[in-house]
């Protein structure tokens, strides 16, 4: 089957789906969108976080589908979703008006991290939980992090100034073996840290 | 394998009418882990997604009419008063990536014996709506568990929503794992205080082939408390009573032994959850008995 749906602001279009295929699997095999880490296929652990219609869900436990004409953000897409959020206030299309920027297909599969070296975390391309996780040496192994960045990140725009409670709370759907998170955690409240100094 | 995308209830019962073995799909939190591992591949899935009804709650005089989809973050976020049980219960379900996802319908369509929000539903006391093309009917949740991961629905029936009686009192629930999050109960205890009715009720999960009440506990407690007068005096639960109960609460399980813990100690930790939620709920009661008492 055929799935259209919106991936980082722009509309895609995934061709010969099988019905039982996960969001995650159409993402990395089918758009060549490997950011979101394909791990336990059972919600355990986080890798595979995405957006949905702005929500952060397991995408290995959505099946393709269901995303039919709805909006999805992974990890390739959020330094520009944080961008966007930051510029107009809001996040992407939760305020109307003008068409979003978003990011391309190429432009999402060619995506690095090139993080800055200033101790402020400003003039960086990426978004300000990305340059963060590398300040703070919050990744190791780096599979978990892509899952960590999208959980974090959506945290930080819900509740900018969380407590140490709120952050292992809403991270507790994602497990890292690497870092035993004090790293991870730092990293979170750098990013919030910098988010208050910006306002 | 089909993919069936209903755009409204009709169209969806009349979808599962004609194809009785389409898998309903809604969060997809268990559905999508069996297709994954290839532990399962219906013929057809029923996508629910689409059919905004069933993400609604409407709170009624007794009861909340629960969708079946309305997702566990919901719940927490919005039904905290009127159901405490459940709102606790849906903050022990998995991380809140799948607290985004699944709902109590799914619970309920699954109906494992150590799914979170049964206990909870168990002691509350709620109804479950059924309905197919032949109309609708609510199942009592004491009649719903028929077995292990089996329930009452027909094969063309579908979940619409669950009806949960609103909390006339203090509620409590407790679950056993390893850890706080990601993980599944080893075994839970619902509880709940109906002063109304002057009764308590009960809810077991993980330790038995279904969710179970304690109902010979539920029975030897609400005896106690009313020979003792505690309603009405709001004096501390006697230890012995306290421990009676808990006693009881562990021999209606029947549990075995697996990966998670054994038999022996699901009962064991029954009894002291059971205990445990019976204090809390009774100091939350008589501390609500006191403050009413001083406003008058």
């Amino acid at each position: 089957m055929r799935v259209n749906f919106t991936v980082n602001g722009r509309p895609q279009e995934a061709d010969d789906v099988w019905e039982g295929e996960s969001l995650l699997y159409v993402l990395r095999e089918r758009l060549g969108l490997p950011g979101s880490k394909n791990a336990c296929e059972q919600g355990e652990c986080g890798s595979c976080t995405v957006r949905l219609d702005g929500v952060p869900v397991c995408s290995c436990l959505v099946a393709a589908g269901q995303v039919e004409g709805r909006e999805v953000v992974t990890v390739e897409g959020l330094a520009d979703y944080a961008r966007d959020r930051a510029e107009k206030g809001c996040a992407r299309g939760a305020c109307g008006g003008e068409a979003p920027s978003g990011t391309s297909l190429d432009e999402a599969r060619n995506w690095q991290a090139r993080g800055s070296d200033s101790q402020t975390g400003e003039g960086t391309e990426l978004s300000p939980v990305q340059q963060a996780f590398i300040d703070a040496g919050a990744v190791q192994c780096g599979f978990c992090t892509p899952g960590l960045l999208v959980a974090a990140d959506e945290m930080l725009e819900r509740n900018p100034n969380p407590t140490d409670a709120d952050i292992r709370e809403a991270l507790s759907g994602n497990l890292c073996r690497c870092t035993g998170y004090e790293k991870i955690m730092d990293a979170v409240r750098l990013a919030a840290a910098r988010q208050g100094e910006a306002v | 394998m089909d993919f069936l995308r209903p755009a409204s209830w009709e169209e969806a019962l009349a979808a599962k009418a004609e194809h009785p073995t389409a898998v309903p799909i809604a969060g997809g939190t268990d559905v999508m882990v069996e297709i994954n591992f290839d532990h399962r591949r219906p013929e057809y899935l029923l996508d629910l997604n689409r059919i905004g009804d069933l993400y609604e709650w409407e709170v009624g005089d007794d009861s909340v009419r629960l969708g079946a989809s309305v997702p566990y973050s919901r719940i927490m976020e919005n039904l905290r008063s009127e159901l405490p049980g459940l709102a606790l219960a849906s903050h022990t379900v998995a991380s809140p990536q799948i607290r985004n996802r699944g709902g109590v319908g799914g619970n309920l369509g699954t109906a494992s014996p150590a799914g979170d929000a049964h206990p909870a539903l168990l002691a509350a006391g709620a109804e479950v709506e059924a309905a197919s093309v032949r109309g609708t009917r609510l199942i009592p949740i004491d009649d719903f568990y028929t077995g292990v991961k089996r329930n009452a629905l027909a094969p063309d029936e579908l979940i619409r929503a669950v009806h949960v009686k609103k909390a006339d009192g203090p509620q409590q629930y407790s679950k056993v794992g390893t850890r706080n999050a990601m993980v599944i109960a080893v075994c839970a205890f619902g509880l709940a205080l109906h002063p109304d009715t002057r009764s308590v009720r009960t809810g077991i999960g993980s330790a038995a082939p279904t969710p179970v009440r304690a109902k010979v506990a539920e029975d030897f407690l609400d005896a106690a408390l009313e020979e003792g007068g505690f309603w009405d005096n709001g004096k501390i639960i006697t230890p012995s009573v306290a421990k009676q109960f808990a006693d009881l609460c562990s021999a209606a399980c029947n549990p075995i032994d697996d990966v998670r813990g054994t038999a022996s100690y699901r009962r064991h930790a029954v009894g002291v959850m059971a205990r445990r939620t019976l204090t809390w709920t009774w100091e939350s009661y008589r501390g609500a008995r006191r403050h009413t008492e001083g406003a008058a």
